[in-house]
């Protein structure tokens, strides 16, 4: 093992040393930057766009999210509505329609019956708020996949933009919206979605953040290009974009 | 000339303070400016016997010795400090006389012959102060936007009903609010993580690690040592950089660290990392392991600072130059 000296050396030589050593550290205080509002800004928005740059590439489309059994769903009085405005934002349930534009063949408007008469999935997962608390919810409904097949959607476009009867909007990259555990969900414990949990039709990805699971879903647009400024309703104040799990 | 001056008498106060065996030595009174730098009275260090030190004969017996015999039998020879002070890798024999017999070690220059030259020991190679200030920088962006964070949900049990925890002031946080929180600690988390990486690498790839990790070896050494610290107990004698309790407390650091950062993952991304969110028990335990990973921090912290306050400015200095002087231990 190599162990530190003991020297003895020159008074003044120390500290010379000590100053050059200390002039080494600059790259320290360069971090020092989150002092100055300005410069810590655009350091904190770079670190997130490298981390929402790694969550994507640390995304494995294959890969399932965990599933739980029926006993481990908290009960339905125990699944948190959350909104960021108004709960039930009155959406015509008996009209409603599903207006699909962008990158696919046959745009238009799509009724739930269409929607629903896709394969039915129903998965237990995990439902987690970037808050910090998770429920575990059981989710009805139809791939997205499934449904962007339906409309002819460019599947090598980048993005899914949806939005949504409250004035919310989203957007989603397109590997998570192709994952086979993203939903357009349109029933939950069994049951209709109820007015508050975003009915008729809300996304439902057990691979991302809750705020990414647009309720209320109006329009559904596939495009390749995200508007600066719109890529999200809690986005555009400064959430990670990604929010993948 | 005065600002050299001010040095001696800030090493003088350090000396003084070093040990209750050396209580009785005083400082000379204050010098003018003019002045030149006197010798102290006694050597520091110089008076004790290493044979009277267990844990020493245990250090000594541990070393390895092989590479040091060769030179064993050669005399004593001070190199000129203008000709090593820079290298610390090629040393006069003073440096590796530890490892020999008491009786046969050659001993290092007395204050008395060499009044212009002070001891001093190379402690933290550069790598290990970079990673040092940018995982502090790290860790104090990492708890204070962790707790504004952990404020958007205050609680370690469900969200209905939901029991409030702590309320944490807003003055201890970082980030304004939870995105703001958030943007920090997706920053600095690589910065952290980075830091981390490296230390660890460079501890172990260097050999450094050994004067740093705690091992059983270091066990009976834990007691004294906090006894002296909490319970004015006598001081157990100096036997390398870092006592037993150091060991211990920085050993356990690296642990939380590596705890949090695997916690962090799996709150990061528990979809991707299912595997590692079973092992923790779960997204919802994971939470409660990254909390706790936190409190840790927040328990060596401010044990850490009051330490280096008590030990003063040379102590300090060694993790901005690398160089302490005048060491405690002998070797």
């Amino acid at each position: 093992m190599k162990q530190k000296p003991i020297e003895r050396m020159d008074d003044r030589e120390l500290t010379r040393l000590s100053r050059r050593q200390l002039l080494k550290l600059a790259p320290v205080a360069a971090l020092g930057v989150f002092a100055f509002p300005k410069a810590s800004d655009y350091l904190i928005a770079q670190g997130v766009r490298f981390s929402d740059w790694a969550a994507g590439v640390l995304f494995r489309p294959e890969h399932l999210a965990q599933t739980y059994s029926n006993a481990q769903v908290v009960p339905f009085e125990r699944f948190p509505y959350n909104g960021y405005d108004e709960l039930d934002p009155g959406v015509d349930l008996e009209n409603w329609t599903l207006t699909v534009e962008g990158d696919v063949q046959c745009p238009g408007e799509y009724k739930l019956s269409q929607i629903q008469a896709l394969p039915k999935i129903n998965q237990n997962t995990l439902h987690v708020c970037v808050e910090g608390w998770d429920v575990v919810g059981a989710f009805g409904g139809a791939r997205i996949s499934d449904f962007l097949t339906l409309v002819g959607a460019n599947k090598s476009a980048r993005f899914l933009e949806v939005d949504c009867a409250d004035d919310y909007y989203e957007s989603i990259d397109m590997a998570s919206a192709l994952h086979p555990q993203s939903l357009l969900c349109y029933e939950m414990y069994g049951q209709p979605l109820d007015r508050k949990h975003g009915a008729p039709l809300r996304f439902q990805m057990p691979t991302k953040l809750g705020y990414k699971q647009a309720k209320y879903l109006d329009t559904l647009r596939v495009t390749s290009v995200l508007q600066s400024g719109k890529t999200g309703y809690w986005e555009d104040q400064g959430y990670s974009w990604f929010g993948g799990l | 000339m005065t600002n050299g001056n001010n040095r001696n008498e800030e090493n003088r106060g350090e000396e003084s303070r070093g040990g209750e065996n050396r209580s009785e030595e005083k400082s000379p009174p204050a010098q003018s400016p003019a002045e030149p730098r006197r010798p102290l009275a006694a050597e520091t260090g110089k008076t004790e016997n290493p044979e009277k030190s267990p844990a020493l004969k245990t250090a000594a017996a541990d070393a390895e010795t092989a590479s040091h015999s060769a030179i064993k039998n050669e005399p004593p020879e001070i190199s000129p400090a203008s000709a090593i002070k820079r290298e610390p890798a090629k040393l006069s024999p003073t440096s590796v006389i530890k490892r020999e017999p008491p009786e046969a070690s050659p001993q290092p220059p007395t204050r008395e012959e060499k009044p212009d030259l002070i001891r001093a020991a190379y402690e933290h190679p550069l790598l290990i102060r970079i990673t040092h200030w940018v995982n502090a920088i790290s860790l104090f962006v990492m708890i204070t936007s962790g707790l504004r964070i952990f404020r958007a949900f205050p609680s370690l049990g469900p969200k209905i009903p939901e029991r409030i925890l702590i309320d944490i002031p807003t003055q201890l946080t970082l980030g304004g609010w939870l995105a703001g929180a958030l943007q920090w600690h997706f920053t600095f988390m690589w910065f952290f993580a980075g830091s981390g990486a490296i230390y660890i690498a460079y501890q172990l790839l260097s050999g450094h690690y050994r004067t740093v990790l705690f091992t059983p070896k270091d066990i009976p050494g834990v007691w004294p040592m906090a006894r002296h610290y909490f319970l004015f107990g006598p001081k157990p004698p100096a036997t390398g950089q870092y006592n037993p309790l150091q060991k211990l407390a920085y050993t356990s650091t690296v642990g939380l660290g590596i705890l949090s950062l695997l916690t962090g993952i799996v709150l990061y991304k528990p979809a991707q990392f299912s595997w590692l969110a079973f092992l923790f028990g779960g997204f919802h335990l994971t939470r409660i392991w990254h909390f706790a990973a936190m409190c840790g921090f927040i328990a060596f912290i401010p044990g850490h600072l009051i330490m280096v306050a008590l030990h003063g400015w040379s102590n300090f200095f060694s993790m901005l130059s690398g160089w302490k002087r005048d060491p405690e231990y002998q070797q």
